[in-house]
C-alpha cells in the first residue's frame, strides 16, 4: 500500500484504564479525513499519541512507510507529521509575523543561528507574507497576538502548521471556541489547505466536518466504531448508540 | 562503634530538628503551593522571643517555648493576611522573591531591636544533663528533640489524615474553587494551615538553637538548607519530609565527624544526587 | 489589493525595524554616557563603579537565564565565580595580560554553564530553582576546600596584572580598571542585543512561553536552553574575571548563594528581559547598597526587603517598567 500515513493497533492505557483501544487507520496523500466522538472517546488521545506527546502502549505509527512510533514529537514534526492545538498556544507578546517567521526558520534550521538577524532573510519574508496573506492575516501581523481576535488566532494555529511544510496535518477542533461569525473565514482557510496534503480533523461541528471532509471515522470509548462516508455516519445505529445513549445515560454530568 | 552510636544519635537529633523546621514549610510548599524561603525567619523571631523570655523575664522552658509558638504566630497572621495572600498562585519567581525579601526585612528589623549577638535559649536541668539508657549515656536534650519530632510526624499525620479540618485541608488543596463551592471557607482553612505551618517552625526554631544557633543571620544561613530539605522530601508529604530529614541529616552529621574540612560539601552533593534521581523529591505529588 | 496589503506590510517592517535600531543605539549611547559621567563625577570611588560594571555582567547574565528563558536560578555566582577564580589562577601562574585573562575567565564561565545548564535543565519548577542553589553552594564548598590553588577563605591575593596592550598601567585609582570594564560592558551589551534579537534569540522567548508549542514547531527544547547558559556562563565569566582584575583579589564570596541572590534582586529591580533593566537594577541596588550599608548594614538588609517586597507586589515588571509605564501614558497624553 502507498499509504502517506499508517496507525496500526494503536493502544493506550493509564493505570488500567484503557483510553484507546487497538486503533487502526489510514491516509493516503490528499485526504480529508474527519475524526468525531462523544467528549471523552480519547480524540484528543489519539492525536497526541500519533504526534509523540504520549507513548503507546502497544501498536505503530508509520509515516511514508517508515516507523516513526519510537521517534519523539520533535522528531515527528521533522519529518512532516504536524499538529494544531486544541486550546491555542501561541506567544502572547509575539506576533503573528514573528510566530511564522520563526517556524519558516526553524524549517529550514536557522532557528537556533546566533549570528544572524529575526527579520534579515527577505526570502523568509516572501514566504511568510505568503502564509499569512493565504489566511487572511496580513492586517493584524505585526499586532500582539494577545490583541487579535481568537478567530485569527485560530487561523494563526493553521498557519504555523502550513509554515512546517507538513505532509499530515492533524487539526484539533480547528473552529473551538470561534464566533459562529468567524468560522466561515476558517473553513475557507481549511479549503484552501495544499491538495496534497493529508488532513485529520477533529471537530465538533459537524456542519463543518461534512463540508470538509470526504470520509469520517468515529471515536467512542477509545475505539473506532465507524469509518466510512459523512452522508452514512448519522444513520449508523452504533454512532447513535454512542451518541445518544450517552445522553440516555448520563445522570451527573452538569 | 562508641563514635558510629553518637554520630547516629546526633545525626536523628539534628534530622528531627529539620524535620520539626521543614515539615511547615513542606505544607505551606505543597498544599498551599508557596514557596516561602522566610520560613526560617519565623523559627528565628521564635528562638528572639524564646530567649528573651528565658534570659529576660527568667520564665521557664516551658512557658518559653509556650511564649515563643504563639508570639511568632500572632506576628505571622498579619504578613499571612496582607502579603502572603496576594501571592497565593503567583509563579514560583515571585513567591521566592517576596518572600526573600521579607527575610531581609526580619534580619534588619530584629537586629535593630535585639543587637547583632548571638542569642542562647538556657535548656532546664533536666534537660542538660546526660541520659543513661543502660549501656552508655546520651544527653537528656538529645532525646527531648528526638521525642518533639516523634510527636510532630504523629499529630500531624493525625491532624490531616483523621479530622475533620484534615478533610478540608485536602479538599481544598485539590480544588479549591470547587470546596469553596461546597462551603469550605478556603480563605480560613489557609490561614489555619499557614498558622499551624508557622507554629512549627517556632517549635523547631527554639527546641532546635543547640544544633541551629540564633543570631541574625540565622534566617538566611539556613533558608537554603530548609528550602533542600523540603525539596527533596517531596513538597507536602509528611513521610517525604521525614525520610529527607533523616537522610540529609545523617550526611551532614556524618561528614562533619570524619571529613571537617568538607563542610557543606557532601550535604550538597547528595542533593544534587537526589534531586537529580527523584526530581519531585522522595515522595513528592505528580504536578 | 492583495499586493497592495503585503506592500502596505512591508514598509510598515521596514519602519519598524529602523525604529528598534535607532532605539538601541541611543540605549547604548545612553550606557556609555552614564559609565563617561561615572568617571569624571566620582573619580575617588572608580573601585566601586568597577565592582558595579563586573556585577552588572553577572546581572545581564542572569538576565539571558531567568528574562529570556524562564529558567529561574538563584545560583548564578557559580559562573562568575568559575571566571573569576580561572583568571585569578592564570593570573598568579604567570598568564598576566588583561584581556587574555577576560578572555579565559569568559571560556571557564561558559564550561561552569554548560555544567551547570546540563544538571538544572534536567528538572523544573522548584526542582530546578534547588539543583541551581546547591550547585552554587557545592562550588562554594570546592573553592574553600582546593586552598592549594584558591586560597581557601583567605582568598586567592597578590594578582599582579601587566598594563593593557603593554601601556596602561592598573594605576591605584583604578581609572584603567574602569575603563576597561566599561568598555567590555559596552561590547558584551551591544554583542547580546544582536543575541536576543537573532533567531536564536526568538526561540528562547517562545520556550520561556510555551515549549510544548516550541516542540511541535520541530525544535528540540534542551539544546537551545543549554546554548544560553554557555552565553551566559561566558558573560558572567567574564565579570569575574573583570573583578578579579580590578581588586587583584578573589574571595570566597564571589562563588556564594548571596551574590546570586542579590543579582536576581537586583535584575527584579531593575526589569526582566529587556538587559535595560539589568543595568538599570544593578546601578541603583549597588549605589544605595554603598550608601545605606556604610551607616548600617541590617538598614539596608530591611531597605532592600521592603523593597522587593514593593516591586513583586506593585510593579512586577520591575523598575524599568515603572519608567515605561509613565512615559507611555505621557506619550498618550501629550
Amino acid at each position: 500500500m502507498s499509504d502517506l500515513f499508517r496507525v496500526e493497533n494503536l493502544s493506550k492505557s493509564f493505570g488500567g484504564l484503557a483510553v484507546s483501544r487497538d486503533i487502526s487507520l489510514s491516509m493516503p496523500a490528499g485526504e480529508r479525513l474527519a475524526l468525531i466522538g462523544p467528549n471523552g472517546a480519547g480524540k484528543t488521545t489519539f492525536v497526541n499519541l500519533v504526534t509523540g506527546q504520549l507513548k503507546p502502549s502497544a501498536g505503530r505509527v508509520l509515516l511514508n512507510g517508515e516507523d516513526v512510533t519510537q521517534l519523539g514529537a520533535v522528531r515527528r514534526v521533522r519529518k512532516g507529521l504536524v499538529r494544531t492545538f486544541q486550546v491555542t498556544r501561541l506567544f502572547s507578546d509575539l506576533t503573528p509575523e514573528e510566530h511564522v517567521t520563526l517556524t519558516v526558520l526553524q524549517r529550514q534550521r536557522k532557528a537556533t543561528r546566533i549570528l544572524s538577524r529575526f527579520h534579515g532573510s527577505s526570502h523568509v519574508a516572501d514566504e511568510v507574507h505568503g502564509i499569512l496573506g493565504t489566511l487572511g492575516l496580513h492586517e493584524v501581523a505585526r499586532r500582539k497576538v494577545g490583541q487579535i481576535a481568537y478567530g485569527q488566532q485560530r487561523l494563526l494555529e493553521i498557519a504555523i502548521a502550513l509554515a512546517l511544510k507538513p505532509k499530515v496535518l492533524l487539526l484539533d477542533e480547528p473552529a473551538a471556541g470561534v464566533p459562529s461569525a468567524d468560522t466561515p473565514r476558517i473553513e475557507q482557510a481549511l479549503e484552501r489547505l495544499p491538495p496534497s496534503l493529508a488532513v485529520l480533523m477533529i471537530e465538533h461541528d459537524m456542519d463543518l466536518v461534512f463540508r470538509f471532509a470526504k470520509r469520517v471515522v468515529v471515536l467512542a470509548a477509545g475505539e473506532i466504531i465507524f469509518e466510512g462516508l459523512p452522508s452514512e455516519v448519522a444513520a449508523d445505529p452504533k454512532v447513535r448508540e454512542a451518541y445518544l445513549g450517552n445522553y440516555a445515560h448520563a445522570r451527573s454530568v452538569a | 562503634m562508641r563514635t558510629i552510636l553518637s554520630i547516629a544519635i546526633d545525626a536523628l537529633a539534628f534530622g528531627m530538628v529539620l524535620f520539626i523546621i521543614c515539615i511547615g514549610l513542606s505544607l505551606t510548599m505543597g498544599l498551599m503551593r508557596v514557596v516561602n524561603l522566610a520560613h526560617g525567619a519565623f523559627a528565628m523571631i521564635a528562638g528572639y522571643i524564646a530567649s528573651y523570655a528565658a534570659r529576660d523575664l527568667g520564665l521557664g522552658y516551658a512557658a518559653a517555648i509556650f511564649l515563643a509558638i504563639t508570639g511568632t504566630i500572632v506576628i505571622s497572621i498579619p504578613l499571612e493576611r496582607f502579603l502572603y495572600r496576594r501571592i497565593y498562585g503567583s509563579s514560583e519567581l515571585t513567591q521566592v522573591l517576596m518572600t526573600i525579601g521579607l527575610t531581609f526585612c526580619v534580619i534588619g528589623i530584629t537586629n535593630y531591636f535585639m543587637g547583632p549577638t548571638l542569642k542562647t535559649i538556657p535548656l532546664p536541668q533536666a534537660l542538660s544533663q546526660p541520659v543513661d539508657v543502660g549501656f552508655r549515656t546520651i544527653a537528656a536534650h538529645r532525646l527531648f528533640v528526638i521525642a518533639c519530632g516523634a510527636a510532630v510526624a504523629v499529630g500531624l499525620w493525625y491532624l490531616i489524615e483523621r479530622t475533620s479540618f484534615g478533610i478540608k485541608l485536602r479538599a481544598t488543596v485539590d480544588n479549591s474553587a470547587m470546596s469553596d463551592a461546597l462551603g469550605v471557607r478556603t480563605q480560613v482553612v489557609y490561614a489555619i494551615s499557614f498558622a499551624i505551618a508557622i507554629g512549627l517552625a517556632a517549635l523547631g526554631g527554639v527546641v532546635g538553637a543547640e544544633f541551629l544557633p540564633i543570631e541574625p543571620y540565622y534566617a538566611l544561613r539556613y533558608m537554603v538548607t530548609f528550602l533542600v530539605v523540603v525539596s527533596v522530601g517531596g513538597a507536602g508529604s509528611i513521610p517525604g519530609a521525614l525520610i529527607a530529614c533523616l537522610v540529609l541529616g545523617l550526611v551532614d552529621t556524618t561528614g562533619r565527624y570524619l571529613m571537617p574540612d568538607f563542610g557543606n560539601f557532601f550535604f550538597y552533593a547528595a542533593v544534587i544526587l537526589i534531586v537529580c534521581l527523584f526530581p519531585r523529591g522522595f515522595l513528592g505529588r505528580a504536578q | 489589493m492583495h499586493i497592495m496589503a503585503q506592500a502596505g506590510t512591508v514598509s510598515a517592517m521596514s519602519k519598524a525595524k529602523s525604529h528598534h535600531w535607532w532605539r538601541d543605539v541611543a540605549g547604548i549611547a545612553l550606557i556609555a554616557a552614564f559609565g563617561a559621567a561615572g568617571y569624571w563625577l566620582f573619580p575617588d570611588n572608580l573601585a566601586l563603579l568597577t565592582r558595579i560594571v563586573a556585577v552588572a555582567l553577572l546581572v545581564l547574565s542572569i538576565d539571558l537565564v531567568v528574562g529570556y528563558c524562564g529558567v529561574a536560578t538563584l545560583g548564578q555566582a557559580a559562573l562568575f565565580g568559575a571566571g573569576a577564580y580561572a583568571a585569578g589562577i592564570a593570573c598568579v601562574n604567570g598568564v598576566t595580560e588583561p584581556m587574555t585573562l577576560i578572555a579565559i575567565g569568559a571560556v571557564a564561565g561558559a564550561a561552569a554553564g554548560l555544567l551547570m545548564g546540563g544538571i538544572m535543565l534536567r528538572a523544573h519548577g522548584l526542582a530546578q530553582l534547588v539543583l541551581s542553589i546547591a550547585i552554587v553552594q557545592l562550588f562554594h564548598e570546592a573553592a574553600n576546600k582546593a586552598s592549594a590553588y584558591t586560597g581557601g577563605s583567605d582568598g586567592l591575593a597578590g594578582l599582579m596584572v601587566s598594563p593593557l596592550f603593554g601601556v596602561f598601567e592598573f594605576d591605584l585609582w583604578g581609572r584603567t580598571a574602569y575603563l576597561m570594564g566599561l568598555t567590555l560592558l559596552l561590547l558584551v551589551f551591544i554583542a547580546l542585543k544582536f543575541v536576543v534579537a537573532s533567531p536564536f534569540g526568538m526561540l528562547c522567548r517562545g520556550i520561556k512561553q510555551d515549549p510544548v508549542r516550541i516542540r511541535a514547531m520541530g525544535s528540540f527544547v534542551f539544546p537551545v536552553l543549554l546554548k544560553m547558559f554557555v552565553i551566559s556562563g561566558a558573560v558572567a565569566g567574564a565579570g569575574g574575571a573583570l573583578a578579579a582584575i580590578s581588586t587583584q583579589v578573589v574571595g570566597l564570596d564571589s562563588v556564594s548563594f548571596e551574590l546570586s541572590a542579590n543579582a536576581l534582586v537586583m535584575l527584579v529591580l531593575g526589569g526582566l528581559g529587556t538587559l535595560y533593566g539589568a543595568l538599570i537594577g544593578t546601578v541603583i541596588f549597588m549605589g544605595f547598597e554603598h550608601m545605606v550599608s556604610a551607616i548600617n548594614p541590617f538598614h539596608w538588609m530591611t531597605m532592600v526587603g521592603a523593597l522587593l517586597i514593593a516591586v513583586v507586589l506593585a510593579a512586577p515588571g520591575g523598575l524599568s517598567s515603572l519608567v515605561e509605564r509613565i512615559s507611555a501614558s505621557r506619550g498618550g497624553k501629550s
